[in-house]
């Protein structure tokens, strides 16, 4: 068990430092940021002034080894543009990202979760055929362009909602987020629920396979037998059956989320991480776009990490598999 | 010939079955051919300089120029028509879809099929990067290879391909291992039929079925994320404009009220990503052995 743990937390680390090569790599062999930084009518002498101050004279190599270095000590490089560190641009964005990811989950599962029972429950009726050639749809519509209808159609048409930004920031119990405030709140609404789509789509088909699976087991058989009604049923003994399944795919589904924001967050111009790689992207910022890539890619491997060592620990079968090997 | 003819009989008899996939079909056919054919079919070539008046910039959809030129979904920032720019979007869209979907078929099979052949350490160390690279969104792995290395068409198709490849990979590997136990395979090695022999001529014919079920659900999401990237301006060059370059140019009159510009293409995108689902969906069901 012990032995298995070790292996998978090594595998998480070598699977770190292959990416952090082939990011930084890749990253230091796009473009020339001294290009898009210098006045161009500045001379030679200047342009190799600020090269050297980059440490862009230096081989890859040497280059890396300084980074990875620096990167073990928690310094991730200065922005080009910002001149700042890095690490702090992008956990200054991490709360608004982290809040946009939360409520759209908030909003995708009890959403989802209703209709993917029904679904199940009744998977020949009218409503229930309904639901899933919806899913179908929620699943092919490009996310963006979803986006892009939710401004012009709320925000522009009806003026309902506000189309950019995060809005009034409140805090509660220390922590400060825009969730607090009617404000922030109608800020996030728009963004969150562009996010929740494809989400919902996913945890319906998830929540429906669960529900046709249960339905069939003997203790739902038993509990009818028993003169129970449908309703707690439905409510109980599918519902408490259906949620773990869902709850260890919520975890990854979370981290998808954070991913997909980049997407969401460049339409609605939210001021979170996911618009700030796109920015330092055509901005060819390289220490924000390979730090931001190593935080989420280190943010994804644990995570991962995590979940298996959780399987180990609630499913008995994959310990023994992973003792086998 | 004639057992292929009957083949396809019963597996048209089986498809058939459901009336909306048969629909979905037609659609795609109808795209397909669209997007084949789009310089004959599209009223005018949205990139010839000479056809294009920047005079006739962001007409409401069923505008006429002062030439008497219907224009049935209004014009672009740049006086384009867009139906044509759509249709000819069409083909840049489907085209890189289709292209690395084929490429990421192919690589998949040969790793997974291997995998599931000579087992070993060979078959774990692929199984374990398949396992680690499918615990990645697609869009992150697309973003890190093309924040790292730039965007283009060339790099925009390789990246769609290291998503895709790892779902084949998975695919073709679990149906290798059912096809390898069974007789006909024992009788090939008895035959000393070389190792390349049996897997492709013997072993993958008979994964095709899931391969193609996997094929049509992940050329939809790869068209549907190619749209996405090259939106976010990361994937395809304004040379070459697709769909999700086309809703991206009118992302910037959103706010003037000038819907037909993003809303056409992306009406586009949705139906072709959709049928292309709705048939893999149904596909699914058909070679899902245990809803028979």
């Amino acid at each position: 068990m012990l032995e298995y743990i070790l292996k998978r937390f090594g595998q998480s680390f070598l699977v770190l430092f292959i990416m952090s090569i082939l990011v930084f790599v890749g990253v230091n062999l796009v473009g020339d940021p001294v290009e898009m930084l210098i006045n161009p009518e500045a001379d030679q002498a200047e342009v190799e002034r600020v090269i050297r101050e980059l440490g862009l004279d230096k081989p890859v190599s040497e280059q890396y080894w300084y980074f990875l270095t620096n990167a073990l000590k928690g310094d991730l490089g200065s922005s080009f543009i910002y001149n700042e560190p890095a690490l702090k641009l992008i956990l200054q964005r991490m709360p608004a990202t982290l809040e946009l990811a939360l409520f759209s989950l908030f909003i995708s599962l009890i959403i989802a979760i209703p209709l993917g029972i029904y679904a199940g429950y009744k998977p020949n009726s009218k409503v229930s055929k309904t639901i899933m050639a919806g899913s179908i749809l929620g699943f092919s519509m490009p996310t963006f362009w979803v986006g892009i209808i939710f401004i012009m159609f709320f925000a522009v048409y009806l003026g309902w909602l506000p189309s950019t930004g995060r809005g009034e920031i409140g805090s509660f119990l220390g922590i400060e987020s825009s969730l607090f405030t009617l404000n922030g709140l109608s800020h996030v609404f728009l963004p969150a629920l562009n996010l929740a789509l494809f989400k919902i789509s996913s945890v319906i088909r998830l929540t429906r396979a669960g529900t046709r699976e249960i339905i069939l087991q003997d203790y739902i058989t038993f509990a009818r037998a028993k003169g129970l009604s449908e309703k707690r049923i439905v409510l109980v003994h599918i519902l408490k059956n259906i949620l773990i399944p869902i709850v260890t795919v919520i975890g990854l589904e979370f981290g998808s989320l954070i991913a997909f924001s980049t997407v969401t967050e460049t339409v609605f111009a939210w001021p979170g991480m996911g618009k700030l790689i796109i920015d330092s992207i055509y901005n060819l910022d390289r220490p924000v776009i390979v730090a931001y890539l190593m935080i989420i890619v280190t943010f994804f491997v644990f995570l991962n990490l995590a979940v298996d060592i959780l399987y180990t620990f609630l499913d008995p079968r994959v310990r023994l598999k992973g003792m086998n090997q | 010939m004639s057992s292929r003819d009957q083949n396809f009989k019963n597996f048209w008899r089986d498809f058939s079955v459901n009336k909306i996939a048969v629909f979905a079909l037609f659609i795609f056919l109808s795209i397909l051919f669209v997007a084949i054919f789009a310089p004959l079919v599209s009223p005018t070539d949205p990139y010839d300089l000479n056809s294009v008046s920047i005079m006739n910039s962001r007409m409401p959809p069923m505008s006429e120029d002062f030439a008497g030129n219907l224009y049935v979904l209004g014009t672009d920032g740049a006086g384009r028509d867009m139906l044509s720019a759509i249709f000819y979007g069409l083909r840049v869209s489907l085209g890189v879809g289709v292209l690395s979907g084929v490429f990421a078929l192919i690589i998949g099979s040969i790793f997974g099929i291997s995998a599931a052949f000579f087992r070993g350490k060979y078959e774990t160390i692929i199984m374990r990067i398949v396992d680690i690279q499918l615990s990645f969104p697609s869009i992150l792995v697309a973003l890190i290879i093309l924040a790292a290395f730039g965007k283009g068409v060339e790099k925009t198709i390789i990246a769609l391909i290291l998503v895709q490849w790892a779902y084949y990979a998975r695919t073709a590997r679990a149906s290798a291992l059912v096809e390898i136990n069974k007789e006909y395979i024992d009788s090939a090695r008895c035959l000393a039929f070389s190792n390349t022999r049996i897997m492709f001529k013997h072993i993958l014919p008979n994964c095709l079925a899931p391969l193609i079920v996997v094929g049509t659900l992940q050329t939809a999401h790869a068209i549907s994320l190619e749209a996405t990237l090259s939106f976010l301006g990361l994937g395809l060059p304004i040379t070459e404009p697709s769909l999700g370059l086309l809703i991206g140019n009118g992302f910037e009159y959103m706010y003037s009220g000038d819907f037909w510009i993003s809303i056409f293409p992306g009406i586009a995108l949705l139906i072709t990503v959709a049928s292309i689902n709705l048939v893999g969906d149904h596909l699914r069901d058909m070679f899902n052995p245990r809803l028979q």
